[in-house]
């Protein structure tokens, strides 16, 4: 694709649209950030040092939206705050407030839980030191919580801005003519006008974008992998004076997580309708996923056992997995839509490129999941396999797979939870007859049967949490089995 | 004095049990092996943790309802003394003031509990910019300024090295002296206690005894005793 950029040389378009679209994307992307940190630090601050019922389970509900694909997500929020939804006329949900609102959805509990883990981390000295010198309130927040949570800030804004910036379904359904970003509108550019050099000239500026912010990232403290199970507090840190204060801080985060999914649960539940096109769309995007997890762990898995013996240029291949997050989907489209522009798409080749996509997007967890399984387990063993002439096959199925078999099976399901609620590699190459779940609400939507919709929500935000859910047993099944 | 009057200690299945008296002023060492509750045995008197059963009183006045930063003592743990954002002056000065606003005269009295352990001269550096042992010694310049009558030391010294650690046991003793402050020390070192302490407690077994002295505990012929010292 850059060689096609290049060949068309100066004819870059980088007109008074598309500096529009640029700053639409970082404002939108700036504003999400902004309000998915004010909302989570008062939370996460109660969360990690405050003791009351209800605790644990506030924790999990916060683990949830990141597992819901956004086509469910915007179904939702449509169905709470839209116009004739629970609490209509508090937010105009076709805007720009309705853009940040979602965006809000999923990142602001992803904050709360980076957030508790980094407060998590302080010592356990320095809180005693705290409590015997006196500090409380602002000063503890002053000298134990805030310096905690500064290490992490910067690492946690860019990351959510990134996921902003590249986000696709929400922009799509929530964004208009004037509420556009660069991901929606190379599809548009793409899909429905045809116009494949103005495509080119948003995939470089978002390229340009993710690779400045990926690098940002790069230069600040990495925070643990989102998602990973927070570690327990020892209780005489937290304290039990749990008043309205306190819950002042974690009701607006809450109401945003909870009445969506209680919308979704609540109008799905009657509403789930078993019909030839919905096992269909089953069959259609379990298969897709299946190959996609397949695909994504036959590229990850070289990679991870380079980068964990820290062979040479493995920097390099870090890079190669790193693309994934630094040309987003919508750009990788736009490559395959100009190579095989005039062979048409047929429903095969089309299925197989959504796959491909999918399981790029996937890599960089998929990667990250084996590697740091690999490093923990598997690279000791190196010595003693090369003593005992093991190697190839033989040294994968008698050594390799038995040590990283739950490794396999999280990554696997991580690859599959991704692939099965992602609507924008389908909206991309989808072919006529090609049906997934995601591609089955959003035409149910678009149709304005939207109860059907959410019975198919429902099914399918189900499916994906309880796979994450198995994914993370195996997460902790690896952890406890080295 | 401080008293421990038949306590009982139980946290998920680790009981602890100790009923025994510390003398004002004397300078005692916590030995045993690993597990066995020594630290328990700080942290129940700096109210860190607390007992199921029976009383602990500081001079006389019993501390089970008064808050960490409300008992008479200071501690010092293996590692973490420091808060990393501030300075060698400020951590100390926090132990006068949690705002930091200090007066000339405060000011004069951190500087002066810097000069006392020996790093002055470093007063403005971050802990992150210091050695192990020059962390440890910001730790006791705030036990200076404190001021409070007992000091527990939870292996404080065990990351250093043998010379630094006797150097650090050197000072320690000093300002033991200077300031009568009743020291209890945790310790995995035997040769740590003859070299400082007045008498030693032996926690073995969920159990911690009376303090003995420290040549009567190196002649004991208590089989638990001649185990942990592998004599």
């Amino acid at each position: 694709m850059v060689w096609f950029a290049v060949g068309q040389g100066g004819s870059l378009i980088l007109d008074s649209y598309i500096w529009s679209v640029l700053r639409f994307t970082v404002l939108q992307a700036g504003l999400s950030t902004i309000l998915s940190i004010a909302l989570a630090l008062p939370a996460a601050w109660v969360l990690a040092g405050y003791k009351f019922a209800g605790r644990d389970f506030l924790l999990a509900i916060f683990a949830v939206p990141q597992m819901m694909p956004a086509i469910v997500v915007v179904l939702a929020l449509t169905g709470v705050f839209g116009r004739s939804g629970w609490l209509p006329n508090l937010f105009n949900l076709y805007s720009l407030s309705g853009i940040v609102l979602a965006h809000a959805f999923f990142n602001a509990p992803l904050c709360i839980r980076l957030f508790v883990g980094a407060l998590q981390s302080v010592k356990l000295e320095n809180n005693r030191l705290a409590t015997q010198l006196g500090l409380s309130g602002f000063r503890k927040w002053q000298h134990v919580d805030w310096p905690a949570i500064r290490t992490v800030l910067p690492h946690i804004s860019l990351l959510v801005f990134l996921y902003c910036a590249a986000s696709f379904v929400v922009v799509l359904t929530f964004g208009g003519p004037s509420a556009t970003t660069l991901e929606v509108a190379i599809y548009q550019s793409l899909r429905l006008d045809f116009d494949v050099a103005r495509a080119i000239s948003l995939a470089i500026l978002q390229i340009i974008l993710c690779l400045v912010l990926v690098t940002l990232i790069g230069r600040f403290y990495g925070v643990e992998e989102a998602g990973v199970e927070l570690r327990k507090n020892p209780h005489e840190t937290l304290s039990s004076t749990f008043t309205l204060q306190q819950f002042s801080a974690i009701i607006l985060p809450l109401v945003l997580v909870i009445a969506p999914l209680v919308h979704l649960l609540w109008v799905g539940l009657p509403s789930i309708n078993i019909r030839p096109i919905l096992l269909q769309a089953v069959l259609t995007s379990g298969g897709i996923a299946l190959f996609s997890a397949l695909v994504s762990l036959l590229i990850a898995w070289p990679l991870a056992a380079i980068v964990a013996r820290r062979a040479p240029h493995s920097g390099v291949y870090s890079a190669i997995v790193m693309l994934g997050l630094i040309i987003p989907p919508a750009v990788l489209a736009t490559g395959w839509f100009i190579l095989l522009r005039g062979s048409g798409g047929s429903y095969l080749q089309s299925a197989g490129l959504i796959c491909v996509l999918n399981s790029l997007m996937a890599l960089p967890l998929v990667f990250s999941i084996l590697r740091s399984a690999m490093v923990q387990n598997l690279v000791g063993h190196d010595q003693l396999c090369d003593q005992l002439r093991l190697r190839g096959w033989l040294r994968f199925s008698r050594i390799d797979y038995p040590i990283m078999r739950f490794a396999i099976f999280q990554s696997a399901l991580i690859a599959c939870v991704l692939s099965m609620g992602d609507l924008t590699a389908v909206m991309l190459l989808g072919a006529q007859g090609l049906i997934t779940m995601p591609s089955l609400i959003a035409s149910e939507m678009g149709n304005y049967r939207s109860t059907t919709a959410q019975g198919t929500a429902l099914l399918l935000a189900s499916i994906c949490i309880s796979l994450a859910y198995l994914a993370q047993k195996f997460a902790v099944a690896q952890d406890s089995d080295q | 004095m401080i008293i421990f009057s038949k306590c009982t200690y139980e946290a998920s299945g680790f009981t602890l049990a100790a009923d025994l008296k510390i003398t004002r002023g004397s300078f005692v060492a916590v030995v045993g092996p690993s597990g066995a509750g020594k630290s328990t045995l700080l942290n129940l008197i700096a109210g860190f943790e607390s007992v199921r059963s029976g009383d602990i009183l500081i001079d006389g006045q019993s501390v089970l309802q008064v808050p960490p930063d409300r008992r008479p003592v200071s501690m010092v743990f293996q590692d973490h003394n420091c808060f990393a954002h501030l300075t060698a002056f400020q951590n100390v000065a926090l132990g006068i003031s949690t705002s930091l606003q200090l007066s000339e005269e405060q000011s004069l009295t951190v500087q002066q509990a810097l000069t006392s352990v020996g790093i002055a001269h470093l007063s403005k550096r971050l802990p992150g910019q210091m050695s192990g042992g020059e962390r440890q010694r910001i730790a006791l310049a705030r036990v200076l300024v404190r001021d409070k009558p007992v000091l527990l030391l939870d292996e404080a010294f065990a990351a250093l090295g043998p010379g630094l650690r006797k150097e650090m046991m050197r000072l320690l003793k000093e300002l033991h002296k200077q300031r009568g402050l009743t020291t209890i020390m945790v310790t995995h070192q035997p040769e740590d206690a003859t070299a400082v302490a007045d008498q030693i407690i032996f926690v073995e077994g969920g159990e911690v005894q009376m303090p003995q002295s420290v040549s009567t505990f190196f002649k004991s012929t208590n089989q638990s005793v001649r185990q942990y010292l592998g004599t």
